[in-house]
């Protein structure tokens, strides 16, 4: 074998060994997406297969109409209202104050700064019962509210996220439009705010995602199914005591990821870096 | 000279630092202190930290002292909770063990996946980019309930697991059923989203300067060595940050066990969270739940200054 031979081969053997590897990886997706598709009463005869005898749509169709008469568009209903306020609330007040850590001397502000870092530590687990506690005090059980409410006051991890976005920004931008008769306010609207979006993207694509898939938060506090978001939904649909229809459990669970996989495959870039630069510098 | 001046008004401050900058051409970087747009731009954090973390986190620490099942009044019992669950719950100690042996195999498990994977796309240079977005896709669905969903029917008694295994004429086995094998199967689920880790890394291989790689290579390095004494010295702080994070995942983790074993068989995957979840809101013994939540808050602490105090032993810096 000459050396442009044992490179080509090795070269093969390492595809190979990656594309098995990826497939073993993905073979319980493929599996769900698989089996979402098949006969019900066929989804555990042969339960290895991966693509179904006869490709049957019907499952979508039943389990589509959900439980209790409610279906699942009131579902996804729910999760979109939820998803799209917590997050335009989250980015705005997120970009806001880490404009105020960026770019604006004031007294405490190391200080306030080790209390973020701190918070982005804590683990939402770790305060739900008392949260829960006072969210009742406000009457807010049963309703959206201790959902959507918290994220207007900043998310730890996208202020630092687009803090750490808007440091490249050079300071001359700044000063130039502080010159141009632009105050600290007008800054912020004008020159920081268009030049962040990349980063503001990326951030709303995380609060896309952790919404979406946000079942804590729900469990706590909804208990009228007609405002159950997707995942609590999906939840009761496939109590293993209550299902029947496994090929409409497995059609709606595939459903219910295909949201955040269509996101992925958009905005993937945006994804990528926002987890490179933030894992680094954290 | 650069804190004399916060409390001033705008105009006399104005005139201090032009004063400053009159006397003083040469030093020209000075900061100019604007408290009121400062505060006015943190503001939501501030009102969102003092309300929805600063009082709870308190307002926990008064509960985990009393007996509070969410109607009436808190009343005062003093350590009792603590004494509790240290003594006198054997579910306690369950779930501490469960939850140690999740994490303390997950993460090593899902960090080391990521490394590897890592290493390896980071040599290969046709397509691996579809390689690194197909791998991460795991991670990017994995914490939703479908995917536990899935996860249970996967490894149910006949599920794609058992049928595998039945096509290669293997034994089969009730992986949920049995106490000793249910617990592997949520930290094959956790260990299965190495996505997030194997980007960090990937980007941390990616800062490595290949001269290094090149003048150890000159000195007659091996590719070994070159691994133990660049490689692995220069990814340090990336290894250092992920087990910080992924650790303290790890004893977060709720929906796994929630929907697939709930716990069970014999309390084998009582997850600390879920098993605080049932004492809060199944039991109401928001009490004693807090305190199980301070004590988990106190072990994360520890666990978190021990990986920060031990990293000046191993992790490498650049002087810069």
């Amino acid at each position: 074998m000459t050396s442009k031979q044992k490179k080509l081969f090795k070269k093969l053997v390492q595809h190979v060994g990656l594309i098995l590897f990826t497939f073993i990886m993905l073979y319980p997706l493929l599996w769900m997406v698989g089996s979402s598709f098949k006969e019900s009463s066929a989804v555990f005869i042969d339960a290895h297969k991966l693509f179904p005898e006869e490709w049957h749509f019907s499952n979508y169709v039943e389990g589509w109409k959900g439980f209790a008469d409610i279906s699942f568009t009131t579902f996804y209903k729910n999760t979109f209202i939820i998803v799209t306020i917590a997050t335009i609330g989250s980015i705005l007040s997120s970009t806001v104050i880490a404009y105020g850590f960026a770019r604006i001397q004031f007294r405490f502000k190391k200080t306030w700064f080790a209390i973020m870092m701190m918070t982005m530590m804590l683990p939402f687990e770790m305060i739900m019962i008392p949260q829960y506690v006072m969210f009742n005090w406000f009457g807010w059980v049963d309703t959206y509210l201790p959902l959507i409410v918290p994220t207007f006051f900043g998310i730890p991890f996208f202020i630092f996220l687009i803090l750490q976005f808007m440091r490249t920004i050079p300071k001359e931008l700044d000063q130039a439009a502080r010159i141009d008769g632009c105050n600290t306010i007008t800054i912020f609207t004008r020159i920081i705010v268009p030049l962040v979006v990349p980063a503001m993207m990326t951030a709303a694509i995380f609060s896309f995602y952790w919404r979406w898939d946000d079942f804590m938060a729900p469990l706590l506090y909804l208990q009228t199914p007609t405002k159950y978001p997707v995942s609590l939904a999906l939840k009761l649909f496939s109590d293993p005591e209550a299902v029947t229809n496994w090929g409409a459990m497995f059609a709606m669970t595939t459903l219910s990821l295909l949201p955040i996989m269509i996101i992925f495959f958009i905005f993937q870039r945006y994804i990528v870096e926002g987890i490179s630069t933030s894992g680094l510098k954290g | 000279m650069r804190s004399q001046s916060p409390f001033l008004s705008q105009k006399k401050r104005g005139g201090m630092m032009a004063n400053h900058v009159l006397t003083q051409p040469k030093r020209r970087k000075y900061r100019q202190y604007d408290n009121k747009m400062g505060y006015l731009f943190l503001s939501p954090f501030i009102i969102g930290t003092v309300m929805l973390t600063l009082f709870p986190i308190l307002y926990s620490f008064y509960l985990s002292f009393t007996e509070f099942n969410m109607v009436g009044t808190p009343s005062w019992i003093g350590m009792e909770n603590y004494q509790e669950a240290f003594t006198n719950d054997p579910k306690f100690w369950d779930a501490m063990k469960v939850t140690f042996l999740y994490a303390g195999t997950g993460v090593p498990i899902r960090l080391v996946f990521a490394l590897l994977i890592a290493l390896v796309l980071n040599k290969v240079v046709e397509a691996a980019g579809i390689y690194r977005t197909l791998l991460y896709l795991p991670s990017i669905v994995g914490g939703s309930i479908g995917v536990a969903i899935m996860w249970r029917q996967l490894f149910g008694n006949d599920g794609a697991v058992n049928s595998i295994l039945a096509t290669f004429g293997l034994p089969t086995h009730a992986w949920l059923g049995d106490p000793n094998t249910a617990i592997w199967t949520l930290v094959v689920l956790y260990g299965w989203q190495f996505g997030s880790s194997m980007l960090i890394f990937l980007a941390g291989l990616r800062n490595i300067p290949t001269n290094y790689y090149e003048a150890s290579a000159v000195d007659g390095a091996s590719k070994l060595q070159q691994f133990f004494r660049i490689t692995i010295p220069m990814l340090t702080p990336v290894i250092l940050f992920n087990t910080v994070m992924q650790t303290i995942q790890g004893f977060m983790a709720f929906t796994p066990s929630f929907i697939i074993t709930q716990g069970g068989p014999v309390n084998s995957t009582l997850l600390y969270i879920l098993y605080m979840y049932r004492n809060a809101f199944e039991f109401f013994k928001m009490g004693y739940a807090s305190a199980l939540a301070w004590i988990m808050l106190v072990i994360i602490a520890i666990f978190t200054a021990l990986i920060f105090k031990s990293s000046e032993y191993w992790v490498h810096y650049e002087d810069n």
